[in-house]
């Protein structure tokens, strides 16, 4: 079955004709070209496809491209502000937050809205005073980071970069 | 994946009557459970009837001073609802440990509920399953059971229930609404999943069509003394070995009353009466709390791979009910 739908892409207005069976990651990579988002399991344990989605993280394998018509989404590709990279691309670049990279697209956008939710007060699983997270400590940095994996194993870096960000 | 249809839902009555006449629709909340039994052919719903977007995205105080949730409202808003923080504690720290962050902010609450067994040969297609194929057979119960039910499992199928958010709510003594051809009905949490018996392909009573618009928590005072603990393979991002819901009301150093969930035990979340039943009246100790946990896991029957869990679950009850003495006690630490 086929569907039209509309999404703003970084900042750009795409309109596609999609099967319905299109997951959001195939709607991006295959159909549009934004090849930010990466593809690891597919089954929505890795986070290597994770993007904003209207503005909250969100894994794009199991989320079908058809339920998301009009969504405004941000890949990490489309985090810079003209030609300066954000915060956090710089800090991972800094802090040398990768080896291969695959999973880096995924890291920093998670990253971003993991950074929107602490400072919303949402707490984590780690999270110890009832009121709210204080701090973002590595322990809270790593908890809430948990949704992506690193097969290089590059995490010693990856919350290096996120604390040198974190407020 | 085979084709389907796709229809955004105008209202809940519409959605259910296009779902009731139409064997092979479903509906679709966050679809991090539903999309991935599609890719893996699990589930080939003909028809998808999204409720994503329906009014039920609220969370509201009922009168008399419980709350209702709306199926609709995501895992991660709910967790960080500061009216269930405080009142539910044991509710917020459920959804943190169940899933990711970006996870949590697809999944529904009504989606939730509805998800179904990470047994390894249910989403294997290759495997005979019963609760995939009625009748093909159970490939766990001789198979690895490491991660299956001790607690009320049949011949017929030992899977245990995956959500870390319904061990609370059963705790809680939840109502889930619904709302069907025939109009709305109220269904205690604790009925709404069932026990397989020779039906383990039916997860819940609900009937086809039927429609999940909300959870409503009745008020519990004491609630505000509660915890969820989870024990996994790893810290974060894995599903229950075992996992204690809890809230306890002491007054004088003797258990006035008490609420106990156990999750990753069963096919379905389990309230576990019978330890609550000894731990009413008793003096609010570590031999209370034993007693308490041999109770209710006299009844275990562990699977070859599986005796660690009825260890695990009695320690794990234990050290709950132990801190949340200790709170009272005035140590706020939580645990």
């Amino acid at each position: 079955m086929q569907a039209q739908i509309t999404l703003s892409v970084d900042g750009e207005q795409r309109s596609l004709t999609i099967d319905t069976r299109t997951t959001l990651l195939d709607a991006l990579r295959e159909r549009l070209g934004v090849t930010s988002p990466k593809k690891g399991c597919d089954h929505g344990q890795c986070g290597a496809c994770t993007v904003l989605l209207d503005g909250r993280r969100a894994n794009t394998c199991l989320a079908l491209a058809v339920a998301h018509d009009g969504a405004r989404i941000t890949t990490a590709a489309g985090l810079e502000d003209g030609d300066n990279l954000h915060p956090l691309q710089q800090a991972f670049i800094d802090h040398d937050g990768f080896q291969c990279g695959y999973c880096t697209p995924g890291q920093i956008c998670s990253a971003v809205g993991m950074l929107d939710e602490f400072e919303a007060g949402h707490p984590s699983h780690v999270t110890q005073d009832p009121t709210g997270p204080q701090q973002l400590d590595d322990d809270e940095i790593r908890e809430r980071m948990s949704g992506n994996l690193c097969r290089c194993g590059a995490y010693a870096n990856i919350v290096a970069a996120i604390r040198a960000v974190a407020p | 994946m085979i084709p389907f249809d796709y229809q955004r839902a105008a209202d809940g009555a519409s959605a259910v009557a296009t779902v009731t006449r139409r064997p092979g629709a479903a509906f679709l909340g966050g679809g991090t459970n539903l999309v991935d039994h599609m890719k893996l052919g699990v589930a080939d719903p003909d028809l998808l009837v999204d409720v994503t977007r329906l009014p039920y995205d609220a969370i509201e105080q009922l009168p008399g001073g419980g709350v209702r949730i709306g199926a609709t409202v995501r895992n991660s808003d709910l967790a960080a609802d500061p009216l269930i923080r405080s009142r539910y504690p044991v509710l917020s720290e459920a959804l943190l440990a169940g899933a990711s962050g970006q996870l949590r902010n697809l999944a529904t609450t009504g989606g939730n509920l509805l998800q179904r067994t990470r047994c390894v040969y249910f989403q294997d297609v290759t495997t005979p399953c019963n609760k995939r194929q009625p009748g093909a057979g159970c490939s766990a119960i001789d198979g690895w059971t490491r991660n299956h039910a001790i607690l009320g499992a049949s011949e017929h199928c030992v899977a245990t229930h995956p959500s870390d958010m319904a061990v609370a709510m059963a705790a809680l003594d939840a109502a889930v609404v619904v709302l069907g051809a025939d109009g709305e009905r109220s269904i205690p949490l604790v009925d709404f999943h069932r026990l397989p018996g020779d039906e383990p392909q039916r997860d819940t009573v609900l009937e086809h069509g039927e429609l999940i618009t909300a959870v409503d928590v009745p008020a519990l005072g004491f609630a505000v003394r509660s915890a969820y603990r989870k024990v996994r393979d790893r810290a974060s991002y894995a599903f229950a070995l075992v996992s204690v819901a809890a809230a306890l009301d002491i007054d004088g150093g003797v258990v006035r009353d008490g609420r106990v969930a156990l999750g990753g035990v069963a096919h379905k979340p389990w309230r576990a009466t019978r330890a609550e039943e000894r731990l009413r009246g008793a003096p609010a100790d570590d031999a209370t709390f034993a007693a308490a946990a041999d109770a209710e896991l006299a009844q275990a029957r562990p699977l070859r791979d599986n005796g660690f869990k009825v260890a695990m679950a009695r320690n794990t009850l234990v050290a709950v009910l132990r801190d949340l003495a200790a709170r009272d006690q005035g140590t706020k630490d939580r645990p």
